[in-house]
């Protein structure tokens, strides 16, 4: 299997979510949420902020333990939290995706080959010179080949995104989660990013990314789900849901983000 | 002579003995356990609350009063190293919360346990954080191994005042004492630069 290839790229239910909840303190953030992910689709959640859809994709990957709902992995992995959850099962879930984050969270004292080989080789445990073979072709499919000598401070945002993307895709997991890759970008920067991320789209891997990026919503996403105060109020083809949102909580969103002033 | 067979040795191992428990002693305090927490809070607090000269004292004129002697040398490294441990403990600790909390998520997400990511990812940056601190510390103690003369450690200081007491020397022979003092604390400044240097390698100037 090529590094750059999507696993199992046949089609089918990869990922379903029932009843999700989570609350910080007395403050629900999550209320129950479903959602449905088939393999080598891309679903964007959106939302204004405090919506809840990155706790969602936290959610997803083990960063935050829901306090109820059941996370379904193509029916092998099944964890439902309204039950005790053992630390085996977290583990489990969360190598099957793997995120990369609004403010990239780089290795800082990794040179750019370090950060991506860190996650195969230390803990996977596979090959270092194979995990390197893979890293540097990678990175050269993301523009950066020339930079696997370099520390993340000596590279551009967009540069350290695209490495944190790499980092990501080197762990070969089943579904990427993107939260808001773009957001901390200079806007010349955001481009690039998201050319990446649309490439792997076309390429088939499965995705779900959190964005305030609706031009690219339209573009790449098979679904749009509009979250707002923690609940699902929209979801359907971009088409629907950006252009002609049936309910008037959507329209009102999407009408400020097309037209900030 | 006192420097090289006593100040330099009696800091070294006390420097790192105090380095080992302050690592352990900071991760109590950042444990979930609140147990372990209260005991690493609690010795830190009697550490840094009472004298460095009493704590000695206890450890050597004070433990034989109930059944435990220990030689002037052992208790000299006894005393210094839990005195490090005190201080060190906190540096490193602040040091660990500094680095930023997307670090550990990151760590997560490439699927390391909490003790990977500690390891790999963690604690190579607080070390960046830690050096001018800890070399504080170490300076400090070179200096504070004068007070192992007062329970018999043939040290630089003691063999100073051993020598004085003979040639009647005074001036010249404490003198000689504070040159030699300060030009190992130079020796140590210099090591920092230089560690601070190599450490600063991944970040923006």
């Amino acid at each position: 299997m090529s590094p750059t290839e999507p696993p199992l790229p046949d089609a089918g239910a990869l990922l379903t979510v029932r009843g999700l909840r989570k609350a910080f303190g007395r403050h629900e953030v999550l209320k129950s949420i479903d959602m449905d992910v088939t393999r080598g689709e891309v679903v964007t959640l959106i939302g204004p902020s405090g919506s809840g859809k990155t706790t969602v994709l936290r959610c997803l990957n083990g960063l935050e333990i829901p306090d109820a709902g059941i996370v379904e992995f193509s029916g092998e992995l099944s964890i439902d939290f309204s039950k005790p959850v053992s630390k085996k099962q977290l583990a489990a879930l969360r190598d099957r995706s793997a995120m990369v984050f609004q403010h990239y969270n780089l290795f800082p004292h990794k040179t750019v080959l370090e950060n991506v080989i860190e996650g195969p080789v230390q803990v996977q445990k596979r090959p270092k010179a194979e995990a390197i073979r893979e890293a540097r072709e990678l990175l050269a499919r993301v523009g950066l080949a020339d930079k696997e000598n370099s520390y993340p401070f000596e590279l551009s945002g967009g540069q350290q995104q695209r490495v944190g993307i790499v980092r990501a895709l080197a762990l070969r997991p089943q579904l990427l989660l993107f939260d808001e890759p773009t957001s901390a970008l200079d806007p010349e920067l955001v481009g690039d990013v998201l050319t990446v991320i649309k490439e792997l789209a076309d390429e088939g891997w499965t995705m779900v990314v959190v964005t305030h990026e609706l031009a690219f919503a339209r573009q790449v996403a098979d679904e749009v789900i509009f979250m707002d105060g923690g609940v699902v109020v929209e979801r359907g083809h971009p088409d629907t849901v950006l252009r002609a949102p049936r309910e008037e909580r959507t329209r009102q969103f999407v009408d400020r983000l097309l037209n900030p002033f | 002579m006192g420097a090289i067979t006593g100040t330099i040795p009696l800091a070294l191992a006390s420097f790192f003995l105090g380095l080992l428990l302050a690592l352990l002693v900071a991760l109590l305090r950042l444990s979930r356990n609140p147990v372990l927490a209260a005991v690493a809070r609690i010795y830190v607090s009697v550490i840094r609350g009472t004298p460095l000269l009493v704590q000695l004292f206890v450890i050597f004129y004070g433990l034989p009063s109930v059944g435990i002697t220990i030689d002037p040398w052992p208790s000299a490294i006894i005393a210094f190293s839990l005195n490090v441990g005190g201080y060190a403990a906190e540096i490193i600790r602040a040091a660990i919360l500094s680095v930023p909390k997307g670090q550990w998520e990151a760590g997560h997400t490439i699927g390391m346990s909490r003790r990977q990511s500690l390891v790999r990812i963690i604690l190579p940056q607080a070390a960046r954080v830690s050096v001018p601190p800890l070399s504080n510390t170490f300076i400090s103690l070179v200096k504070d191994t004068s007070l192992a003369s007062l329970i018999l450690v043939t040290e630089l200081f003691r063999q100073a005042q051993q020598v004085a007491a003979f040639s009647q020397e005074f001036m010249l022979l404490y003198l000689e004492a504070a040159v030699i003092y300060w030009i190992i604390c130079l020796v140590l400044a210099g090591g920092q630069s230089a560690l601070e240097k190599r450490l600063d390698r991944y970040v923006a100037h």
